[in-house]
């Protein structure tokens, strides 16, 4: 079907072949395939772990504090344990000599306080949603009832819900050693020189609220055991780091535990976990001697999923009169939550490196400090510190420009690192390997009709139309493929970054390809058997991918930060290349001829200059009959092979939003988008607009609706899809999407990464497009998610303040410190709106 | 317990059901039926719709026992064998579904809305799917999808006719 489907699609290109050796005569990279995986899903024959039913399986469900911070008085099971359906009832104390403390995995420096953590609370909850006890039941009904009989005392301690507050002296804490999880300096240049006598500087507050990930799967765990060996199958982004954390946290030997990620409906980050429920879940098939399954309900899932961002900002940037940077200062506060979870402390870190974004400057300095408070813990979200980081420096600059009386775009270029200066060290010491910020630029802005939309919003401006237009720029670059393993050891990271991959010729000639890489909607099944048609030249139909079972792939480090294709993808070719040594080998025997006159192209290996020759197919049968193989071969054609690259991958791109905002209503809508991303060489354009389209629609969530709100006792207020609003598709525009190509020159693949790329740019092009839409009324800033009432707010509180300004005749002075000229902009700034969530 | 009887994809099936189930937890839990999938507790997602009595439902806000004596039409019961529903060929087609967990409801839905309009407009496809959420696509092929497998449905239609 697929095969019949392909043809006369749209922006079928072929790749053509270049210096870094990738193949040559490629007809699957660079193609617009539609996915291989699609079949299973449109016709709904999928593995979601939620469908997994094993004979005698039992429904697990959690008791979850209704309290923000308590000490536990009081746990009495014993009336729920006599309902009907009920097999066993326990609560945290019940576990406590055996759950383990849930891990992390990135002790950032050497102040850190890792608190103990267990994945039922045992005396003190500190966040609610915090398991405090579980029910296993015949069926999800029988166990959901069951819960409201169990009786819990709980004694109630303060909240700890601010983060500046939680650091204050006197502060209740949230563990006994502080509230302070660590502090984190980095710096490079001299940031006193050069904020010394600037002639501008620009100072910022930012909230980046916290986010619910929102995967449209809900977490589900199945545990079973023979009594032996255990298997846990998962809705999880990483099932090989998964089980050595799980054997690490439960005792249960590595060899004997088995994860299988089956289909997995969506992560961005939040699958990227070693969760309560994915331990206790082990715990109880070993203590019952039964399967067990859980399933969260979407409302448990917004207060015990891990949240992300969730960091206060404050940016300074120094700059001369001409718009040239000379420093940038980022000092954040970064909210951990209740507790460090597997790369919690990692995740401002990811950013640290990305606060100068695509700029030349003379220093830069980044301090973070981590603070405990009794929240959900934060974890990865969807670019993890870099949409941060992109966000404080990109608004930045459009206020700088504004400071400076400067176009936005024309300020970017005056300070971006031209094309002709890659490799490029920054000042935060990352080497840019390649980039053409020029051309992604001028594309996406002859995409967008800037010039037109400018004299349109000149005009709306001079009519004073209620309806104001709002053009938002935003420039990128981030660091992904996350890998190097000596860089991440050097920033603490507990693991490596390397991706292992096999491909197995079968006897028949079809492939197996298993990756280490664990897919949840990248679409890796299509992309890798592309990858693998060119290397091996064999039909992309017959090539299978193979992942998410750590019986399977017995190694790797799964999907995340936008790496399974730069290290991922890589890996795979490089076992290709070993197995096509090898059938070299094979056919120079067969052939009788010697190994340098072997040529291999589209598929056969030819004697050079004579017409003999043998498919790779035919070469794969012949090891499996062996008859007659090389002294020394081994049977079959099969390899393995890592990488591990050098660098990181640096994708970039320039996003252009027009936004139109009513300022009598305070309503925003997108009225145009354009992105122009720059993800390096492309192994499939359909797959790389997918991810882009998405990352595009999470970014704008961030900007325009999305946040989790507790209230002053630290109870969840967004613990529904009504209440935490995730755009529809009558929320956004079509997006206008497209792609300039300078190939990474670190794999040789040429590939930089995309899943993030769309998140990081978005929000701010959105915010930059909002403020600006309200700048002339005097609004500086909008706190995010810029929402109807939050906009009529800055809008009203902006009216306000300039005519209390014209009343007493002075002019108000912009926070630009020394040198400002720029005056009467009203302090409508991100930290005064503090308005309820919408 | 009540005892009803529900044709699912063709197949009637007669159950005893507790008062207070779900229709997708009968599908899913009882009947097999696991192409269906559930992705909230509030019916704002969508991912649950099916056809019920040829019109879409969300699944998890109807109760078993209200789908007495109906048929439902769910994701495994579109293609006609090997061959499918022009609106699953289009979702392919368009590259419409990433992590595929809101596909089955957006395609039940998508028939739902050309039955209603057969040519419809991206306006029209945008507010019509207000009600089914995707996290991986924004959207956008999705639009493309429904409105290129409303064509394909109307072509097919004008075949058979
Ligand atoms: S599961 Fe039915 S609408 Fe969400
Ligand atoms: S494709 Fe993942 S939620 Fe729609």
């Amino acid at each position: 079907m697929t095969e019949q489907l392909d043809a006369g699609l749209v922006g079928e290109r072929i790749a053509e072949s270049d210096q870094l050796g990738r193949p040559s005569a490629a007809h699957e990279v660079g193609r617009a395939r539609p996915r291989k995986e699609d079949a299973r899903l449109v016709t709904g024959r999928t593995m979601w772990t939620d469908n997994i039913q094993l004979p005698g399986m039992m429904y697990v469900a959690f008791l979850r504090s209704p309290m923000a911070h308590a000490r536990i008085t009081r746990v009495d099971t014993s009336a729920a344990r006599s309902q009907p359906g009920v097999v066993a009832v326990y609560s945290g104390q019940d576990f406590a000599g055996e759950q383990g403390s849930l891990p992390c995995a990135w002790p950032v420096s050497d102040d850190v306080v890792i608190p103990d953590h267990p994945p039922m609370a045992v005396d003190e909850v500190r966040y609610v949603g915090e398991a405090v006890a579980c029910v296993v039941a015949t069926d999800r009904y029988k166990a959901a009832d069951a819960l409201d009989a169990i009786e819990i005392d709980y004694e109630p301690l303060e909240p700890v819900l601010d983060m500046t507050e939680a650091l204050t002296e006197g502060s209740p804490k949230v563990h006994e050693a502080g509230n302070q999880a660590f502090t984190w300096k980095f710096a490079g240049g001299d940031i006193e020189e050069a904020f010394r006598d600037a002639p501008v500087v620009v100072e910022r507050t930012y909230v980046q609220q916290r986010l619910i990930p929102t995967a449209m799967e809900p977490r589900a765990v199945v545990a079973t055991t023979d009594g032996e060996t255990f298997t846990l199958y998962s809705a999880t982004q990483i099932p090989h780091v998964l089980r050595v954390m799980l054997a690490l946290t439960t005792g249960i030997p590595e060899h004997r535990l088995r994860v299988v990620a089956p289909d997995v409906g969506g992560g961005f980050g939040s699958k990227l976990q070693v969760t309560a429920e994915e331990v206790l879940a082990l715990l109880l098939t070993r203590r019952l001697g039964r399967p067990v399954k859980w399933t969260e309900s979407r409302s448990e899932g917004n207060l015990t999923v891990h949240h992300g961002r969730d960091q206060l900002q404050r940016i300074s940037v120094a700059a001369d009169r001409d718009g040239r940077l000379r420093g940038v200062r980022a000092d954040l506060l970064a909210d951990m939550g209740a507790y460090l979870m597997l790369v919690t402390p990692g995740v401002p870190l990811l950013g640290a490196f990305m606060y100068n974004g695509i700029y030349k400057m003379d220093a830069y300095d980044f301090r973070c400090t981590g603070v405990f408070t009794t929240k959900m813990p934060t974890d990865a979200y969807r670019g993890a510190g870099r949409p941060e980081a992109t966000f404080a420096i990109e608004r930045t600059m459009d206020e700088l420009a504004h400071e400076l009386g400067m176009d936005p775009v024309e300020l970017r270029r005056r300070n971006w690192i031209a094309h002709g200066e890659f490799p490029y060290t920054t000042i935060a010491g990352l080497t840019y390997d390649s980039g053409n910020y020029e051309a992604a630029t001028d594309r996406a802005l002859a995409l967008f009709g800037y010039e037109e939309l400018r004299a349109e919003q000149a005009d709306r401006r001079e009519r004073r139309d209620p309806v104001q237009l709002g053009i938002g720029v935003s420039t990128f670059t981030e660091m992904c493929g996350l890998a190097p393993s000596r860089v991440l050891g050097s920033l603490s990271y507990g693991a490596g970054g390397w991706e292992h991959a096999s491909v197995r010729m079968l006897p028949t000639g079809k492939v197996e390809v298993v990756t280490g890489t664990s897919p949840h909607g990248q679409g890796h099944e299509t992309a890798w058997s592309q990858i693998v048609a060119d290397a091996l030249g064999v039909p992309f139909a017959d090539v299978s991918v193979l992942h998410g079972d750590t019986s399977v792939s017995h190694k790797g480090m799964d999907t995340y930060g936008s790496r399974s294709l730069v290290v991922g993808g890589v890996a795979v070719l490089a076992a290709c290349e070993k197995v096509r040594e090898r059938a070299r080998n094979l056919a120079a025997h067969m052939l009788e001829a010697s190994v340098e006159d072997i040529e291999f192209a589209d598929g056969s290996f030819r004697v050079r200059g004579t017409g003999s020759g043998r498919t790779i197919q035919e070469l794969a049968l012949a090891t499996f009959a062996a008859h007659d193989l090389p002294d020394g071969f081994e049977p079959g054609l099969d390899a393995d092979a890592t990488f591990d690259p050098d660098n990181f991958s640096f994708p970039h791109g320039t996003h252009l939003c027009a936004i139109e905002v009513d300022t009598e209503t305070g309503q925003a809508r997108i009225r145009s988008y354009v992105a122009v991303d720059d993800v390096g060489s492309v192994v499939n354009p359909l797959i790389v607009e997918g991810q882009v389209h998405g990352g595009i629609a999470q970014g704008v969530g961030q900007a325009l609706f999305e946040e989790a709100v507790y209230d002053g006792e630290g109870n969840m207020l967004t613990t529904t899809m009504a209440d935490y609003l995730i755009p529809s598709a009558a929320d956004l525009p079509d997006f206008v999407t497209d792609r300039t190509e300078t190939p990474a020159t670190t794999n040789p693949l040429g590939v930089k990464g995309v899943g993030e790329a769309g998140t990081i740019a978005s929000t701010p092009a959105v915010v930059n497009a909002v403020v600006d839409a309200l700048r002339p009324l005097g609004v500086r800033d909008v706190r995010m998610p810029c929402t109807p009432e939050r906009l009529w707010r800055a809008v009203t509180e902006a009216r306000a303040a300039q005519t209390g300004s014209a009343q007493t005749g002075s002019a108000q002075t912009g926070s630009a410190q020394a040198g400002s000229t720029q005056t009467g902009a009203a302090q409508a700034g991100s930290t005064q709106i503090t308005g309820g969530a919408r | 317990m009540p005892r009803i009887t529900v044709t699912v994809d063709g197949v009637e099936y007669e159950e005893e059901v507790e008062p207070r189930l779900l229709l997708v937890h009968l599908l899913r839990d009882r009947l097999g039926k696991t192409g269906t999938p559930i992705g909230c507790d509030t019916s704002n997602c969508g991912a649950c719709t099916v056809l019920l009595d040829g019109r879409s439902a969300k699944s998890c806000s109807v109760l078993a026992v209200q789908a007495d004596g109906s048929d439902v039409v769910t994701v495994e019961g579109l293609a006609r064998g090997e061959e499918w529903h022009p609106m699953q060929r289009a979702f392919h087609e368009e590259h419409a579904l990433q992590c595929g967990y809101c596909t089955p409801g957006m395609i039940m839905a998508a028939i739902d809305l050309v039955r209603d309009d057969p040519d419809p407009s991206e306006q029209a496809v945008r507010e019509g799917l207000e009600g089914n959420l995707c996290r991986c696509t924004g959207y956008c092929n999705i639009v493309r999808a429904v409105r290129r497998g409303a064509r394909e449905m109307a072509r097919q239609e004008a075949r058979t006719a």
